[in-house]
């Protein structure tokens, strides 16, 4: 299945010259997951905004998981992404006032197909956190006494909850000590693939490339 | 249900200056409900400063003058009624009672009342209330006089204390009538009216009292002993007011009219009840002035609160973005701003009727006690609910600009974390 799909892709800020992006094709098939590298400016977020449906392009295709994006009204775009999308910020991921387990289940309040898809949601989210090497005794405690590893994690369960199709991770490691990033990039594959979810992963870290079956470099790609 | 949820918990999150705008909110509500019981509550004391009596005749003026100084004790008679014309007219036989009122003198400020056993027998105030005594009786001898609550609390006066009267109301008299004293022999129990402030004594008393008098000032060389003023004939000539109480209370108009059209001199009979509710409307400014001002206090707990959640609004767009990334629409966002100040006034409006309970009923025995105006329990009835369910709409509408500045801003940021 593609996951995404895109043809001649333009997008443009109201008030700017320039297009902000410009992509002229883009194939992801399931299971091929894709760094994209890109520093700042070169429309990495525009992107990642588009592939989520919270933006729409000013030209061109974007299929998302075989659904055309652009034929959808803005609420339909947030059920889509609410059922189809885990996502993944560099940081400050959680809800500070939500415990690490209703962190967690969020998506899931949101979407009744992950919610179906899961089935019994809280047992589902204990056993992501444990595979993602955090312990039930954490799980009731204040997401802000975690530290910004634990908090990423987190936010990985968050991601993976329901099995969406597709993961997008924006920049979720430059936080991290290199130590702990290769740690959760590992769990971050492995859960990942382990319910067959595909992940777009963006970072200005060419570093973590190898990781990665296929990468993309938006600078040269974005012919503008 | 998620969305209550996050906004529950969010607001626990914020508890200390979300306890605060609650707290503003909860004391301007509790003032707006209290400013609005104690109108509602002086005005019913103020419809029943007198009650029982059909009619108020008097010398003929105006009814708002005459309910004022045979009521109230506020000001003065233009004119008197001859004893003759008030037994003439106590003669109807539709007429059940009267209660004679001879006003005219004072004692330390408080006016003196001159009237007979009646007035103890037949006044009522209240919700027919008749008085009672909190010490002694009523007055028997000449030189008896009973005292309302506030006069013997403010004077410290005891039963056997001899007072002296002064003459005419000024409350700096050197004109006292200081050859004849009278005994306190009753003191009653606190009304909640202008009675309170009355010191009663007998007609014959107050007759009395001026039996040397001629024209406003004392004989001079000329004396009469209390001794041998008892034994004169100590009928008055003239009263200032009466009462009266109809058997049927069919006929007052009847009565009314006839007393309106007496021929041997120009009275006003007076329905009390119409002229309290015209005297009320008159002071209908003051009711306004208090509801203007409660009505500002609740505007400015609400801009509180208004300010509070538009203070939150940039720390907590990280919180808009998270939320969207995992699939809410930019009006679930809206709904969240709307239910936090919903929840916020609620709470506050919750608090604020505890509030107002609390207050009236920890008054309650003091009130009593001092004033003898009872109190009656706070609860919440229509009109306060009415005002809440304003409140509570005025909210709503407030809530909107916070809220629409995050689902614009929910719009632009998308997925995007400013912080």
């Amino acid at each position: 299945m593609k996951v995404i799909e895109l043809h001649d892709l333009r997008f443009c800020w109201p008030n700017q010259a320039s297009n902000t992006l410009s992509l002229d094709e883009l194939i992801v098939m399931q299971g091929e997951h894709l760094f994209i590298r890109g520093a700042s400016g070169s429309g990495k977020t525009t992107l990642l905004n588009l592939l989520a449906g919270i933006l729409t392009p000013n030209r061109g295709q974007l299929q998302v998981l075989e659904q055309g994006l652009t034929q959808l009204s803005p609420a339909a775009r947030d059920r889509f992404r609410a059922d189809h999308l885990g996502i993944i910020f560099q940081q400050f991921n959680l809800l500070p006032y939500l415990s690490v387990l209703d962190n967690v289940t969020l998506p899931c309040e949101f979407s009744k197909r992950r919610r179906e898809q899961v089935g019994d949601v809280s047992a589902t989210a204990i056993r992501l956190l444990e595979h993602l090497g955090l312990s039930t005794p954490m799980n009731t405690r204040a997401v802000t006494a975690l530290s910004v590893g634990q908090q990423q994690r987190v936010a990985v369960a968050r991601a993976l909850i329901g099995k969406p199709e597709l993961i997008i991770a924006d920049e979720p490691t430059s936080a991290l000590d290199t130590d702990t990033r290769d740690h959760f990039l590992k769990l971050l594959f492995s859960e990942a693939e382990a319910q067959g979810s595909t992940i777009i992963f963006v970072s200005h870290d060419p570093q973590i490339a190898h990781y990665f079956p296929r990468s993309l470099d938006l600078q040269q790609v974005n012919s503008r | 249900m998620i969305l209550l949820k996050l906004t529950l918990l969010s607001l626990w999150n914020r508890r200390s200056s979300v306890l605060l705008t609650i707290l503003a909110i909860a004391i301007s509500i509790a003032l707006l409900l209290g400013v609005d019981y104690i109108r509602k509550e002086a005005k019913a004391s103020f419809l029943s400063t007198i009650s029982g009596t059909d009619l108020v005749v008097g010398a003929r003026s105006g009814s708002v003058q005459l309910l004022l100084y045979s009521v109230f004790r506020i000001g003065n008679a233009t004119n008197n009624i001859s004893w003759k014309s008030y037994q003439e007219l106590a003669a109807n036989p539709q007429i059940a009672w009267t209660i004679p009122l001879s006003l005219g003198d004072s004692h330390r400020g408080f006016r003196v009342l001159g009237t007979n056993q009646d007035y103890f027998r037949y006044y009522r105030f209240g919700d027919k209330r008749t008085l009672e005594f909190a010490q002694g009786q009523a007055f028997a001898g000449v030189f008896d006089t009973v005292l309302g609550a506030e006069v013997s609390r403010k004077l410290g006066y005891q039963l056997g204390d001899k007072i002296v009267i002064a003459h005419g109301t000024s409350t700096v008299s050197t004109a006292l009538h200081a050859d004849k004293p009278f005994t306190v022999t009753g003191i009653l129990k606190p009304t909640g009216t202008p009675l309170d402030r009355t010191v009663h004594i007998t007609l014959e008393g107050l007759e009395a009292v001026h039996i040397d008098w001629v024209a406003g000032t004392k004989i001079s060389g000329y004396s009469i002993s209390a001794e041998e003023a008892v034994k004169k004939n100590l009928q008055p000539k003239l009263i200032t007011a009466f009462l009266l109480g109809l058997k049927t209370r069919t006929t007052a108009f009847q009565v009314q009219r006839e007393i309106n059209h007496y021929k041997r001199e120009p009275l006003l009979a007076i329905l009390p009840g119409v002229a309290l509710a015209d005297l009320w409307q008159a002071l209908g400014l003051f009711e306004t002035v208090l509801r203007i001002i409660s009505g500002f206090v609740v505007i400015a707990g609400l801009v509180g609160m208004l300010t509070t959640v538009l203070s939150t609004l940039n720390e907590r767009r990280r919180e808009m973005a998270i939320l969207r990334a995992v699939g809410a629409h930019p009006y679930h966002i809206l709904l969240l701003f709307i239910l936090e100040a919903l929840v916020l006034t609620l709470v506050g409006c919750l608090l604020g009727m505890l509030l107002v309970s609390v207050l009236v009923w920890t008054a309650q025995p003091w009130v009593i006690a001092e004033y003898g105006f009872y109190l009656r329990t706070w609860l919440p009835d229509s009109s306060s609910l009415g005002l809440i369910t304003l409140v509570a709409s005025l909210a709503l509408i407030l809530s909107l600009l916070p809220g629409t500045i995050a689902y614009r801003r929910s719009l632009q940021d998308g997925l995007t974390i400013r912080t």
